[in-house]
């Protein structure tokens, strides 16, 4: 079957192919070619083989997945079936066709166990239904008897079993030199490719549950992917093995010695003692915050209302979100580690569910150092950062400030943190803007970064790099106006914005366009996209 | 404008707007508040008595003050295109400047509806990778709208950069 160089196919520009693109030009190639269709089938028939034995070698496995786009859904559930038969053939012909094609690319299925992820929804269902309703579950239960629960568990397993052997079956991910390719779904097929190169973390997490089956789920942030291009789930080797290839790949390693590299060396940055995030959470003010909430509320409510139900449906949420807010937040940020690698920072986290984020360098859109009002007296700060794209957001739950100016330097290198005796307050007449908070807000602009500070109590010190900004707007209403003053906002690429509030007017005109300025040249400056080329 | 900075990089070129926005936005309060405010007067003299009519005044004083306020509006909405970046002033209470370095533009929108249309207006957005980069310039004739299309995506590839 004649076919255009693997390159070609992909379209380089855009992200990701849409199932339906794929189909029509393969159903188009199989019009031109009526007789290659007999052989695009066996082809299917050796890959499925090949995929199941997953170790061939790469050069026998060619890019031609575009070719089995064509069938009808009805063929799909044959795949695996006729797999077994059609092997030798399939392998054979796959291998005479591809010697020209210059890159291999290996399909890969996930996990064996994954089937089993889905394995509670059923279950939840159940159990949803039986706490809405639970006098009728009762009737319910009493009316069942031994046959009719044998005759439901007969074809409710096997169908959920079909189901998640299915999906599992129509799950394939390959790694190309500058994509990862995933390729889903039976009714609905769907692929996505993900250029590599755009990737700004990447994640390991493994779940309790995950964590004792030994497996683990691998999340890429793309600016634009969404949360089926996770692949879940792996073996733990291989996850980690994956992610250390795919940083290299995305860091611009030739792709023979991508997955040679290995997993880059790490240097431990920073390690949170137990005790240290404990006392921190303690000296939160959310915490005690939620926890009073929780306790004064449905205690007011029962002195009003002396309704068990209303005080039940407002303690129970109050409730939740407290031990969100101190007992969540100990669980997810338990023995938090920051190390420092090549290709990115490495974040460990969590008690049970443990997560591995990777940060590669150069990413970071904005830096917020929180500095709330009891660990002041500790000198301690939080760290958040916004990666476009991402959801994490927390770099150092707690830190003393040296540790984490340090870490920061490393995120943003070359940036130094500037104390509060560097921010330039607003002109006392701003105090009419924004009585007694004026005194909080703080701005200073160094050779590398934008930094604003907002809060008085909680205070938030906020840094772009300037290579990070998108645009930049000065806005001054009637009353700023008359009082001479303006705010001057930083627009990032993670939907952020950084404003500098009650700077003076005419000194905001002047930082309006000297920050334009500074961010068109601070790109030129800035790390390459592939950092370690 | 303070000049301080922008003299060191030269004078930008400021460039209103068509008068056609002006003439179109003045026409649709006509069009909404002349039919509210005749509404209002026949129907309240009709019904409650010709003392309730002088709630038609309401619109009317509503139309007289917007006459002039978006005369007003009109004349502060201005963009100027620099050497590396674009400029959108606006704004007569609420005063916003936005600067927009020509490579972090992602996309260049040139829009028009119906009413614009019929006035040969087009409006030119901006988007940048920061969804608060508010960057529009609405009523423009369509020729001018379609240069600054063409010549921002020029600039725009010419100095592009990533996130």
């Amino acid at each position: 079957m004649t076919r255009p160089a693997p390159g070609a196919d992909d379209a380089v520009n855009s992200t990701r192919n849409t199932p339906s693109a794929h189909r029509a030009t393969a159903e188009h190639r199989a019009a031109e070619h009526p007789a290659a269709e007999h052989r695009a089938a066996e082809h299917r028939a050796g890959e499925d083989a090949r995929s199941s034995a997953a170790e061939e070698p790469r050069a026998a496995a060619p890019e031609r997945r575009t070719d089995s786009y064509g069938d009808g859904v009805g063929e799909d559930a044959g795949d695996g079936v006729g797999s077994r038969d059609g092997a030798g053939d399939g392998v054979g012909a796959g291998a005479g066709e591809v010697s020209g094609g210059p890159v291999a690319v290996v399909e890969q299925r996930l996990h064996p166990v994954t089937p089993l992820r889905r394995a509670w929804a059923p279950v939840a269902v159940v159990i949803g239904w039986a706490v809405h309703d639970p006098d009728g579950a009762q009737r319910q239960l009493t009316r069942l008897d031994p046959s009719t629960l044998l005759i439901g568990l007969a074809v409710l397993v096997p169908a959920a079993v079909l189901y998640g052997f299915l999906t599992w079956w129509f799950t394939h991910f390959a790694v190309t030199e500058s994509e990862l390719r995933i390729r889903t779904g039976l009714l609905f097929r769907r692929t996505a490719h993900i250029r590599l190169e755009r990737i700004q973390a990447v994640d390991v997490t493994r779940p309790l549950l995950a964590r004792i089956a030994g497996v683990a789920k691998l999340r890429l942030d793309v600016v634009g992917t969404d949360k089926k291009d996770e692949l879940a789930y792996l073996g733990e080797g291989t996850a980690r093995a994956l992610r250390a290839e795919l940083l290299a790949r995305a860091a611009g390693f030739a792709p023979d010695t991508a997955q040679d590299v290995g997993e880059a060396p790490v240097r431990q940055l920073l390690k949170v003692p137990p005790g240290v995030l404990a006392v921190s959470l303690v000296l939160t003010g959310a915490t005690w915050g939620t926890l009073l909430a929780a306790v004064v509320v449905p205690s007011v409510l029962w002195i009003a209302t002396e309704s068990l139900w209303t005080v039940l449906a407002t303690a129970l949420p109050l409730l939740g979100a407290a031990g969100a807010n101190s007992v969540g937040r100990f669980v997810g940020e338990y023995d938090w580690t920051v190390g420092e690698s090549p290709d990115g920072l490495r974040i460990d986290h969590g008690l049970l569910d443990r997560a591995h984020e990777t940060v590669p360098p150069g990413r970071v859109q904005t830096v917020r150092v929180v500095e709330p009002l009891l660990w002041r007296r500790r000198g301690w700060v939080r760290v958040e950062l916004d990666v476009a794209g991402s959801s994490n957001s927390v770099l150092i739950p707690v830190a003393p400030r040296e540790v984490a100016e340090s870490v920061i330097a490393r995120v943003l290198p070359g940036v130094r943190v500037p104390d509060a005796a560097a921010l330039l307050r607003p002109p006392a007449r701003a105090r009419w803007c924004v009585p007694l908070w004026w005194k909080g807000h703080g701005l200073a602009v160094t050779d590398t970064v934008f930094a604003a500070r907002q809060g008085l109590l909680r205070r938030q010190l906020a840094l772009v790099p300037h290579a990070k900004v998108q645009s930049v707007r000065l806005a001054q209403g009637p009353w700023e106006r008359f009082k001479r003053v303006a705010d001057v906002h930083v627009d990032t690429g993670a939907n952020k914005t950084v404003t500098a509030r009650l700077r003076d007017a005419t000194e905001a005109a002047v930082l309006l366009h000297a920050q334009a300025e500074r961010s068109r040249t601070g790109r030129r400056e800035a790390l390459p996209d592939r950092w370690m080329v | 404008m303070e000049d301080g900075a922008e003299r060191a990089q030269g004078e930008p070129v400021w460039t209103g707007l068509p008068r056609g926005l002006l003439r179109m936005r003045r026409l649709l309060l006509v069009v909404w508040l002349g039919p509210i405010a005749i509404g209002t007067g026949v129907l309240l003299g009709w019904l409650a008595g010709p003392g309730w009519a002088a709630f038609a005044l309401l619109p009317l004083g509503l139309m007289l003050w917007g006459w002039p306020m978006l005369g007003r509006n009109w004349r502060s909405w201005r963009y100027a295109e620099r050497a590396d970046d674009l400029l959108i002033s606006r704004g007569v209470l609420w005063r916003e400047e936005t600067v927009v370095p020509y490579g972090r533009m992602q996309l260049v929108e040139v829009t028009s509806g119906p009413v614009e249309r019929h006035f040969g207006l087009a409006s030119v957005q901006l988007h940048t990778a920061a969804a608060a980069t508010d960057a529009r310039i609405p009523g423009l004739e369509p020729e001018e709208a379609e240069r600054l299309r063409d010549r921002l995506t020029q600039l725009g590839e010419a100095r592009s950069a990533g996130l």
